[in-house]
């Protein structure tokens, strides 16, 4: 008898043997569920955790007064029936071509190129890119190039009907001009892209306005002040619509960065400090130089009739323009240029009281007169500011572009973080309170977060860093100039001013010219906001 | 399996399943969570594929998907001991996949933060030969839901049927 008992309570307690019953003993139940306890703890403490961090998320955007989507697009809608534009480039070289293709015209061989390079590497996703732009429902009618390979390459571009809404086999093709006022006299033209070196920059939207063309301007703006002026006021009295070409006013991130400034997150901004690093010949302006290029088909004097000095054929001089102040502004005019926009889009600052300017020829010396290290300090005591720009064309070493509150500070790129100052007043209960962690960012705004950019070579790597290729629309990457050049023909076609219009390029022209003529001169220099003048 | 052999081996299942589980919820309910980060970190030789499965939104959002519904469903296997095997095979590969994606081999450096310092070995693989152990001895036949299933199995009734 005991036996069997014993025999009963082992078939109870080891169901792996036969003969077991199937009726379920409290013993059986707890080792069924032994395990369930530790799940519900999980479930309870995941929730408290999942919830206390939404809830304290929740309570930091309340308090920013800010949401976590983009902000609302400060670029007009497109119409709905468009009205055709017929465009005339100007200078069709590295910057005209690439402008070109955010109109959505690519030579045959880019398309090749990159049809290739897509086939080799997935991540290449740039024909596709260029084919799914919107279409803007315009014509190339007009190109003037004063080297016929880049002339005879703008004719092949403008016919091609590898495009965006192409394949309908209507374009009309391009008629080339050996002189720019050639062009502008053309009927067949509505409005010109200006993409040519810094000097002529002036003198071809001064005629370009005369002759009633619409004008898009790479920057900068000018070459010298007294240019500034005289551009303003002709655009300023012409009427027609005027865009200069920081494409980085289309960033989904500048939009925030506006946003939170505006709300005063940060407290007061005292310091706010811009870079430019690169390292690469390409990135200090070294371009390649066209093997077929020479005097027999660049027109030489043509190219350098507004330059100051005037010098004998030469290709370095051509390709290379960047590098000497006869024809740009080296740095200032280039890269300062564009961070200043930003900060000016971002903070509307306007002319800077004063600027020091210092820096060098350090690396880069192959003739070139100007500076590859550059550093400019910009005063705004009415604002309580100073803006510091600091370049250096042989380090890559990424530096952010950082706004430096008394509560917080915030860097802008293409992305957007905000950081709680230790020392803040306004966050100073919240810090105490553990509401705001000062080891993690207060806000981050990753545009397009869910996707991933395929930026292939270390130029393209700073010019997206700096946001100057690609920004989001609706979680979709969308090419900068693109949106520029759109909001310039929206304006064209509705009436309206572009946001870089001809206000934000002359202050533009300003704040870098205060640069070049205080390097220049090696003494602080100030504007006059009386008499208009640099002083 | 003496009793401390069983029920320290259902500790170590209980605990891979909460770090399962608990990792999977994290990345369900952050609207920001995406693997694309650690996929475009890959490094060694299978580091195209890893890229390429970042490159495409659509595979992407795929693999997402299915990296946290696999980790949750995996955990909750673990915890509750029911499927424990396939859950530990599954489990398994994860981590073996993660592990492939970013190995801390020598001269390979990840930008991504690492909460400890390795060389080859780290704890993604670790946690694998865990869950390879956890397989062979099925504890969940002793301690969870598949306690139920297992006595079933082999009841005298069943056999007669």
């Amino acid at each position: 008898m005991k036996e069997k008992e014993k025999e009963k309570e082992k078939e109870k307690q080891s169901p792996d043997k036969e003969g077991v019953s199937l009726k379920l003993t409290r013993r059986d139940i707890l080792k069924g569920l032994a395990t369930v306890p530790f799940a519900g703890a999980l479930a309870i403490s995941a929730w408290e955790k999942l919830s206390s961090e939404k809830a304290r998320k929740r309570l930091i955007l309340e308090e920013l007064g800010l949401t976590e989507e983009a902000p609302p697009e400060e670029v007009p809608p497109s119409p709905k029936k468009k009205e055709l534009i017929r465009i005339g480039i100007i200078g069709f070289g590295g910057r005209g071509e690439s402008l070109v293709r955010s109109l959505g015209f690519a030579h045959p061989d880019w398309v090749k190129r990159k049809a290739k390079d897509a086939k080799k590497n997935r991540f290449d996703t740039g024909l596709q890119d260029f084919l799914n732009q919107e279409d803007l429902n315009v014509v190339i009618t007009g190109v003037c190039d004063i080297f016929d390979i880049r002339a005879e390459r703008a004719l092949a571009t403008a016919a091609n009907d590898v495009r965006p809404g192409g394949g309908k086999g209507k374009l009309p093709g391009a008629k080339r001009y050996r002189h720019y006022q050639e062009l502008l006299a053309s009927p067949d033209i509505d409005a010109v892209i200006i993409a040519t070196p810094d000097h002529w920059h002036a003198r071809m939207t001064i005629d370009a306005v005369a002759a009633g063309k619409h004008v898009y301007c790479e920057k900068c703006l000018t070459r010298t002040e007294e240019e500034a002026h005289q551009v303003y006021e002709a655009v300023k009295s012409s009427g027609l619509v005027f865009q200069l070409g920081h494409q980085n006013r289309q960033l989904e991130s500048h939009f925030k960065a506006r946003e939170i400034i505006k709300r005063g997150l940060l407290g007061p901004v005292n310091l706010v400090e811009t870079t430019t690093n690169r390292n690469s010949p390409v990135g200090a302006w070294v371009y390649p130089i066209h093997e077929e290029a020479g005097p027999h088909n660049i027109d030489w004097a043509q190219f350098q009739e507004p330059a100051p000095h005037k010098v004998p054929f030469s290709l370095e001089r051509f390709f290379r323009w960047r590098c000497w102040y006869d024809y740009g502004t080296g740095l200032s005019g280039d890269l300062l240029s564009h961070e200043y926009d930003a900060v000016n889009q971002i903070m509307e600052l306007g002319i800077p009281h004063s600027a020091v300017a210092s820096g060098g020829i350090y690396f880069y010396q192959d003739g070139r007169d100007v500076p590859d290290v550059f550093q400019v300090v910009f005063e705004y005591p009415e604002r309580n500011l100073t803006l510091v720009y600091s370049a250096t064309l042989s380090s890559g070493r990424n530096r952010g572009r950082v706004f430096m509150g008394h509560d917080a500070s915030m860097e802008v790129g293409s992305n957007l973080v905000v950081t709680v100052d230790y020392g803040s007043t306004r966050y100073k209960e919240k810090i105490k309170n553990k509401v705001i962690d000062l080891s993690l960012p207060l806000f981050t705004f990753r545009p397009g977060a869910k996707g991933i950019d395929t930026v292939t070579s270390a130029t393209e790597k700073y010019f997206a860093q700096r946001g100057l290729l690609y920004t989001y629309r609706h979680g979709r990457r969308v090419d900068t100039a693109h949106l520029h050049l759109k909001e310039w023909l929206e304006c064209i076609r509705e009436g309206g001013q572009p946001s870089c219009n001809i206000e934000r390029g002359f202050e533009e022209a300003i704040t870098c010219h205060m640069a070049t003529r205080s390097y220049l001169e090696g003494r602080k220099v100030y504007w006059d906001p009386v008499k208009r003048r640099i002083v | 399996m003496s009793p401390s052999q069983l029920y320290l081996l259902t500790l170590l299942r209980v605990l891979i399943g909460w770090h399962f589980l608990y990792e999977g919820l994290a990345k369900l309910f952050s609207s920001y969570w995406s693997s694309a980060d650690y996929l475009m970190e890959s490094k060694w030789i299978f580091s195209g594929l890893f890229k390429a499965l970042a490159a495409s939104p659509a595979v992407l959002k795929v693999v997402d998907w299915l990296n946290i519904w696999g980790l949750i469903l995996i955990g909750l296997a673990l915890m509750l001991g029911l499927g424990e095997r396939i859950a530990c095979w599954a489990g398994a590969l994860l981590l073996f996949l993660y592990y492939l994606a970013a190995p801390p081999l020598v001269g390979y450096n990840y930008s991504l933060p690492q909460e400890g310092s390795y060389v080859i070995v780290n704890k993604n693989l670790i946690e694998m030969a865990a869950l390879l152990v956890l397989s062979v001895f099925r504890t969940s036949q002793h301690l969870g839901l598949a306690y139920f299933f297992a006595r079933k199995k082999v009841s005298p009734l069943n056999q007669e049927s």
